[in-house]
């Protein structure tokens, strides 16, 4: 098993937000999570990513065997987790390159690797800007500053080419994404998918899932999965909306 | 929250590399500042009797001055009388050769990458060698010769071109401007002298390195910088000095001239000694620098980033004569621990269409103050003057300071004066996107600071713009946890 979380329980600022969560992924899948807005999906990321804000109050969680939780974000990126981000930040000042370069250098350094000489730096580069269809003009740009909603989120795929990652989480990667540019993201995750890594994508319309296709899908609703099924349980929600879930998980839990 | 304490605790933590001592011979002049002393140091430099009147006059206006008052940090008490004003490496009367100067001299400039051997220096850089009070050596002095460059130590400068000194001595700081810069006027003991005759492009980057060893004495040089019509040279500045517990002042004057579409760029990369995280030791830098655009088109650049000193005081100025003249002001300047800054420009709008651009980008971390103040005036006489002054402060961690004081003084109606300003802490979230991208902390902070500080970065010359940027990620190190 790759990723094996247990009853996983973690506040922000004194308010409870994930209150039980049991996820296991195996090297190959793809699980989608859906959920309403506000359900906890973002900061169940957050939480494997190691965003310090986040206290886990409970459950554990391993990787490859080893304690997740016990590991500082840049060693669980290391060691291979990844997370493409719903809001990725502005860095004024530092090129997209430059960035690159120090992120994959630290990537091999943790795998025993030397740094790749620019030369194949940049012929590495070039190979995986190709298969997201990324804009060789924002190389050089700084990172993120001004690129348009699309152009973040598909250097996140970019990022996500290039460090090679075992599990990548996408926070809905698909938000301001017009369908050419779903059809290239999706082409190039599919293009990544491997019987050796695997992903866990995070959204909220089932239109992604038409191109990325998943082994399981969950529905995650007040801090907890409340359902689990296959592809179909996605396009059960989108015939359906999250309400009738709401009215349900209400009359399951009586109101306080 | 926890981050930002232990980012705030790393910080504290962080080490000096230059801090080692040069066991040497010196000569060393007993504290005390008196008549005698300022005789005794001219003696030394068997300087003519023009110059011996010059700093006793300093002396004098230096003995009726008081301290400033308007900073923003306590103004620490100096004892002058405790202070050493003269201290040089013994038997050196005068070095023809590098061989003749003590290897061990040689070694400590080579140990801060400052090879004077002109075989290792770094290619295009000539390079003024001051340690303590004493010029060294200066490296591609027969290259430039060729040019009619004049690139010396201002020992020399005095005896070989006593003309060209005379004419331009203080003649942009005065003797009497403020009490640091009397103090240096009265007890100057080196430092460099430029002059870059007519139509002439300086061939390769002049530098001068700045080495304080010797306890219990102050640092007081003094730079002049002449380029005559036409001419143009880029000048870099750097300095290092042991850790030592108690503070050393650093007391320098710095004079630029440039005359009719002469060019000057002038970089500093300060770093000496910061004292230690308690606040223990430290230089205390108070520094008089000021160029003056004498004639039409003229064009002074300053360009600096402090990231050293327990305390800063400085303010690179340009009094913009000449019609059609251009000032500039790139300042980088972080300050961490109990380190204290106050340092930015003065720009003085005389000639008619002056214009002058100010770039501020103030880091501050610890508990460390970081001011910004400016002073932009636009006389009578200058219409259409132009500037426009940028000012940005970056925080790291809740403990720290940044102000910003920018005052404006305009008497013509047609001045456009333009002043924008931001403050900013250090990103979080920008700190976990590169987390999560395996990048630690450390460097995170060291590539956000870096890209803040890029525009400033960006005016320096090609080979010490890398160095700045180490020495920022240096400073910075164990800044956020
Ligand atoms: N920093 C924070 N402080 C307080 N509440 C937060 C913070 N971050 C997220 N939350 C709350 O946590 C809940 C889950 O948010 P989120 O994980 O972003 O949901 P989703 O991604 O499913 O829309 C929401 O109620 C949100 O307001
Ligand atoms: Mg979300």
């Amino acid at each position: 098993m790759m990723l094996n979380i247990n009853d996983l329980q973690a506040r922000v600022e004194e308010k409870a937000i994930l209150k039980g969560i049991n996820l296991q992924i195996n090297p190959g899948e793809v699980h989608a999570i859906m959920g309403p807005n506000g359900s906890g999906k973002s900061s169940l990321a957050s939480v494997l990513a190691g965003r310090e804000s986040y206290e886990v109050t409970g459950g554990s969680v391993t990787f490859d065997g080893k304690d997740l939780l016990d590991m500082s974000p840049e060693v669980r990126a290391r060691e291979g987790l990844f997370l493409a981000f719903q809001y990725p930040v502005e860095i004024p000042g530092v090129s997209n390159m430059q960035f690159l370069k120090a992120a994959v250098t630290e990537h091999r350094a943790h795998k025993g690797l030397p740094p790749f000489t620019p030369k194949e730096f940049l012929a590495f580069v070039k190979e995986k800007q190709q298969l997201v269809q990324f804009d060789s003009q924002l190389m050089n740009r700084s990172l993120n500053e001004g690129f348009s909603g699309g152009e973040k989120k598909r250097n996140e795929i970019l990022q996500l080419a290039m460090l090679e990652p075992k599990l990548s989480i996408l926070d809905e990667t698909d938000s301001g994404l017009d369908i050419d540019a779903l059809r290239i993201v999706s082409e190039g995750v599919n293009k990544l998918r491997s019987k050796d890594n695997a992903f866990l994508i995070i959204t909220h319309y089932q239109r992604l899932l038409d191109y990325i296709v998943p082994d399981f899908v969950h529905v995650l609703y007040n801090g907890r999965i409340v359902r689990s099924g296959t592809r179909e349980l996605a396009l059960e929600l989108e015939e359906k909306g999250y309400d009738w879930l709401k009215e349900e998980m209400h009359l399951q839990e009586p109101v306080q | 929250m926890a981050t930002e304490n232990e980012i705030i605790q790393q910080l504290a933590d962080k080490a000096y590399e230059f801090g080692f001592e040069t066991t040497i011979d010196m000569e060393v002049a007993p504290p005390g500042l008196d008549e005698d002393i300022i005789r005794f140091i001219s003696a030394k430099k068997e300087e003519p009797e023009w110059l011996l009147e010059w700093r006793l006059k300093a002396y004098r206006a230096f003995t009726k001055m008081k301290m400033p008052d308007w900073q923003h940090f306590k103004m620490p008490e100096i004892d002058f009388q405790q202070l050493s004003y003269y201290a040089a490496p013994k038997n050196q009367a005068k070095y023809n050769s590098l061989d003749e100067v003590d290897p061990e001299l040689l070694r400590t400039f080579e140990k801060l990458g400052i090879p004077l051997d002109e075989q290792k220096a770094l290619s295009g850089v000539a390079v003024d060698a001051v340690f303590d009070s004493v010029s060294v050596a200066t490296t591609f002095r027969k290259e430039l010769a060729e040019k009619g460059v004049i690139f010396c130590s201002f020992g020399e400068a005095v005896k070989e071109h006593p003309e060209l000194v005379k004419q331009y001595l203080g003649s942009v700081v005065p003797h009497s401007d403020n009490i640091f810069a009397a103090l240096n006027a009265a007890v100057f003991s080196d430092g460099s002298f430029v002059y870059i005759p007519k139509g002439v492009r300086c061939p390769m980057e002049l530098s001068t390195y700045f080495r304080i060893n010797a306890r219990n004495t102050g640092q007081f040089e003094r730079t002049l910088i002449v380029a005559d019509e036409g001419a143009y040279v880029s000048y870099l500045e750097g300095c290092t000095a042991p850790m030592r517990d108690e503070n050393q002042l650093h007391a320098a004057v710095v004079e630029i001239v440039a005359l009719e579409n002469a060019e000057v760029k002038y970089s500093t990369v300060q770093n000496w000694y910061p004292g230690d995280k308690e606040g223990k030791g430290g230089i205390y830098n108070f520094v008089t620098k000021r160029g003056i655009c004498k004639g039409a088109k003229a064009k002074i650049s300053w360009t600096q980033v402090e990231t050293g000193s327990a305390i800063t005081w400085k303010y690179p100025s340009v009094i913009l004569a000449g019609d059609n003249s251009v000032g500039e002001f790139y300042s980088v300047a972080v300050t961490s621990n109990l380190q204290q800054a106050d340092t930015g420009t003065k720009m003085f709008h005389i000639g008619k269409n002056t214009r002058s651009h100010i770039i501020s980008k103030g880091i501050s971390a610890g508990r460390s103050q970081n001011v910004y103040r400016g002073l932009v005036t636009v006389g009578p006489k200058a219409t259409h003057a132009r500037n426009f002054t940028q000012c940005d402060s970056l925080l790291i961690g809740d403990r720290c300071g940044a102000h910003t004081f920018p005052y404006i003084e305009s008497k013509n109606p047609t001045a456009m004066i333009e002043h924008e300003a931001t403050t900013s802490k250090i990103g979080e979230d920008q700190v976990f996107y590169l987390n999560a991208r395996g990048i630690d902390t450390e460097q995170a902070v060291a590539l956000i600071v870096n890209g803040y500080a890029k525009e400033v970065l960006n005016q320096l010359p090609m080979e010490f713009a890398v160095e700045a940027q180490k020495l920022l990620s240096i400073t910075l190190e164990g800044s956020v946890g």
